[in-house]
């Protein structure tokens, strides 16, 4: 049998970040969508409604400074066609294709000319629509990013770039997952004054409707309670969209690219994403609302890049140090 | 669309006789082309043109808004070639490639031509591209010029001359694959019954040509790869388009470290060694320790580690020094030198400006001539005569006087044209043709090559960088035996 060939650090790197931009460009566009659909549900102030989304990109600061106070039309164009917002769609999907283009020869045909043909879309479109277009647009964002990843999983290998693939979506995922919990608990607990009103379950809905997990949560839980909510997106162990669920995924892959067995590391990465696994393995949805799930989700976070900047020094910065002890582990 | 009101113009045409009758081979194309219903044409070369785009078979233009990509325009009407005159030009073609190796692997070792006083000495010395660096060095199987894209043109004579011999790091190849695949894929009808020669094992003979370079001692399944400039580069589609169908690595330099006089790149599992490079780099590029210091694409150390046999490059360093346009003159000579046999193919008479006779002839015809510098390309540093303003004259004539061994001269050659759609309808345009030449065990030539067609009405110049754009060539094979 013959054996896959090595594979260059740069392009390990670039088709990591290919998968982070597509999958974050998605997440965007679900956001947005969601909020779209949320506001002809609720009577509230826009800036009241449209500021959040911008707190769980983490642009709060910027976004500030060249818009001002948030409403639809400014917080629309800000995350979506503002080309200075290195995290809007259209950034994410210039940066997915410029990584994708640098590595064409890597991924598969199919993949290159996928992320090509939206990126394309994309620029043609460029002016703000009308906003009865919007819903269809994000849509049409969101089936792209899919058939992306489809057309990834169906025609690339799944040998050691693809698992680099994998752990760039599986990152991104726990971290948008993670954000917008986070936001979206700190704003809906203190609103005393909707609990137990139909608006409550609207807005716990559309926590959920904005990881695509509101029919999967509904089959498993029932009734809407923030308490199963926040079990269901940190540690539901089959909902591909819960963090538990995303680490295992990286993990796997982590491991399919080294080759240690699982449960065990030789690489500091491998160490890291464990750690971060095994809590998530044996901790207790309990536990961690009576530390506080905000502090929570920011340790997590911090995890998270923890991982990330892990992965990325032991397969693309590689030290010299790292390399004698990879050889010395590995013979 | 029909080709009733086509006119060749007093142009040679590919396509049709001086009389306007169609050439035999063309015959079936052209009735096909005829029984298509009203506008599918049109439809074909527009479902083409979004293929590209979407394909992202894209050129980047130098001095364009950084990162601009344009399509390199294609034109459905393929260009034929007569099977027994594609016969003649591949002969012709391996005797060219053969006694060019030769020259250039004298230069660097017994400089037994010059000594010979066949080619003078200080025209290789001062030839831009000569590089006294590679002197001594013995490339694997002696081969300097590995792929090479010579350019064809046919003149109003009827006859094939070599306009240019593109030794260095030629491109275009991935196009003659791609407009092949996008001619089955718009137009599939004009296929039928054809006898079309395929062209798709190129990636195949390319490999196999760079593997059997392999330096001695590499492992049986040498590990080749391909050395972009990066994605920047005009031609970086072309770059990812071949390593991809090699199936092998696309590498920038700084993926790759020379250690021990050993190339090797850097991997998610530490380093690996690199036995074959084929480079896209130029020479200057290629290693700031050899050539320019400040280039930041190369390699240092590269050439120390090609220099010690211990890594191949294709093509090989200082292959250039051939590619200099006084020194294309002497390729006549050279095959008469070298293999003892009268040239084939023609060379287009050159007049040399640093003969003083020569130049004087020149200066006084620079409105009938094309006059060229003789190291630049595409298209750029030349004045087309017939086409040019006074003032542009002048500036050439000063250019000739401050130095003249940078310039030569030819006769404006009136380049055959092919039918081209503009417009919705047929008009002809000029043309030239570059095949690609393999040269391992031994030398082979594709099918065809890429024929590239000056969109511009009335222009001479192909060059994709100046309004060119492109045709699939078919050669037909005399015998279905010939389609393998």
């Amino acid at each position: 049998m013959r054996e896959n060939p090595p594979l260059l650090s740069r392009v390990a790197d670039s088709v990591y970040w290919m998968a982070r931009y597509i999958e974050r460009a998605e997440n965007v566009a679900r956001f947005i969508g969601v909020n779209l659909n949320l506001q002809l549900d609720l009577p509230m102030e826009p800036a009241q409604q449209w500021q959040p989304l911008i707190d769980t990109s983490g642009d709060t600061e910027e976004f500030k400074k060249r818009y001002g106070e948030a409403s639809q039309a400014k917080v629309v164009e800000f995350l979506t066609y503002d080309a200075a917002n290195a995290n809007s769609i259209a950034s994410c999907l210039r940066a997915a294709r410029e990584n994708a283009r640098s590595v064409r020869e890597a991924i598969s045909s199919e993949m290159w000319t996928q992320v090509n043909s939206m990126y394309l879309e994309m620029q043609a479109q460029r002016r703000m629509p009308d906003p009865g277009q919007l819903p269809e647009i994000f849509r049409a964002i969101r089936l792209g990013c899919h058939l992306f990843q489809g057309i990834t999983d169906a025609t690339m290998s799944h040998s050691e770039p693809w698992h680099f693939v994998r752990m760039g979506r599986k990152l991104e995922r726990a971290d948008k997952t993670s954000r917008i919990l986070d936001v979206k608990y700190f704003i809906l607990l203190p609103s005393a004054r909707v609990v137990g009103t139909p608006y409550d379950d609207i807005h716990w809905s559309a926590v959920l409707k904005s990881v695509s997990g509101f029919g999967m949560y509904r089959k498993k839980h029932g009734r809407i309670s923030p308490r199963d909510i926040v079990d269901f997106l940190l540690m539901d162990r089959d909902f591909p969209r819960s963090i538990r669920f995303c680490i295992h995924c990286a993990d796997e892959s982590l491991h399919a690219i080294t080759g240690s067995p699982m449960g065990s590391f030789v690489y500091p990465s491998e160490q890291v994403m464990g750690l971060l696994r095994a809590e998530l393995d044996f901790t207790s949805v309990d536990r961690i609302l009576s530390g506080g799930l905000h502090e929570y989700l920011d340790s997590l976070q911090e995890k998270l890049n923890t991982v990330d900047n892990s992965v990325l020094d032991d397969f693309v910065t590689r030290r010299e140090v790292d390399e004698a002890t990879v050889a010395q582990t590995q013979s | 669309m029909r080709f009733d009101s086509y006119q060749t113009q007093g142009f040679r045409d590919e396509m049709f006789d001086d009389a306007g009758v169609v050439r035999p081979e063309a015959r079936l194309l052209l009735d096909t082309i005829e029984s298509l219903e009203e506008g599918q044409l049109l439809q074909c070369q527009r479902a083409a043109e979004r293929l590209l785009l979407q394909m992202g078979i894209t050129f980047n233009v130098y001095g364009d808004s950084a990162g601009a990509e344009r399509i390199f325009p294609f034109d459905l009407i393929p260009r034929i070639v007569r099977n027994d005159e594609w016969t003649w030009i591949e002969r012709g073609l391996k005797q060219r490639i053969h006694a060019l190796n030769e020259f250039i692997d004298d230069i660097y070792h017994d400089q037994k031509i010059l000594k010979d006083k066949i080619i003078p000495a200080e025209v290789i010395h001062s030839a831009a591209f000569y590089r006294p660096q590679c002197t001594g060095i013995n490339p694997p199987r002696r081969i300097w010029c590995h792929i090479t894209g010579t350019d064809l043109v046919r003149h109003s004579d009827g006859l094939i001359y070599v306009l240019e011999d593109n030794l260095r790091v030629p491109s275009g190849v991935s196009y003659v694959l791609e407009n092949r695949d996008l001619m089955k894929r718009t137009f599939p009808q004009v296929f039928e019954g054809s006898r079309v020669r395929p062209v798709d094992d190129y990636p195949s003979n390319l490999l196999e040509m760079l593997e059997s370079i392999a330096p001695r001692g590499a492992a049986d399944k040498p590990t080749v790869v391909l050395l972009t400039p990066g994605m920047y580069n005009s031609a970086y589609f072309e770059h990812s388009f071949l390593a991809q169908q090699m199936g092998i690595q696309l590498v920038e330099g700084r993926d790759l470290e020379v250690q021990d006089d050993a190339v090797w790149m850097r991997t998610t599992k530490g380093l690996r060694r690199v036995d074959v490079i084929y480079r896209r780099i130029d020479d200057d590029f290629l290693d700031p320790l050899a050539f320019r210091e400040d280039s930041l694409l190369g390699v240092p150390g590269l050439v120390g580690a090609y220099r010690a046999g211990r890594v191949a490059l294709a093509n090989a360093p200082g292959n250039g020094v051939a590619d200099d346009k006084v020194v294309y003159a002497y390729v006549p000579d050279m095959i008469r030198y070298y293999e003892g046999e009268e040239p084939i193919l023609l060379n287009v008479p050159t007049f040399l400006c640093w003969r003083a006779e020569d130049r004087q002839h020149v200066l006084a015809n620079l409105d009938k001539l094309v006059v060229k510098s003789a190291n630049e390309a595409g298209g750029y540093g030349m004045l087309v005569g017939p086409h040019s303003t006074a003032a542009e004259r002048e500036e050439f004539a000063a250019k000739i006087a401050a130095n003249p061994r940078n310039y030569i001269a030819q006769p404006t050659l009136a380049l055959s044209r092919v039918p081209t759609v503009v417009d919705g309808q047929f008009e002809g345009r000029h043309v030239d043709l570059r095949p690609y030449i393999l040269y391992g065990k031994e030398i082979n030539v594709l099918p065809g090559g890429l024929t590239r067609v000056a969109l511009r009405k009335g222009s001479l110049v192909v060059n994709s960088s100046q309004g060119g754009g492109s045709k699939d060539t078919w050669v037909l094979a005399a015998s279905s035996g010939d389609m393998g």
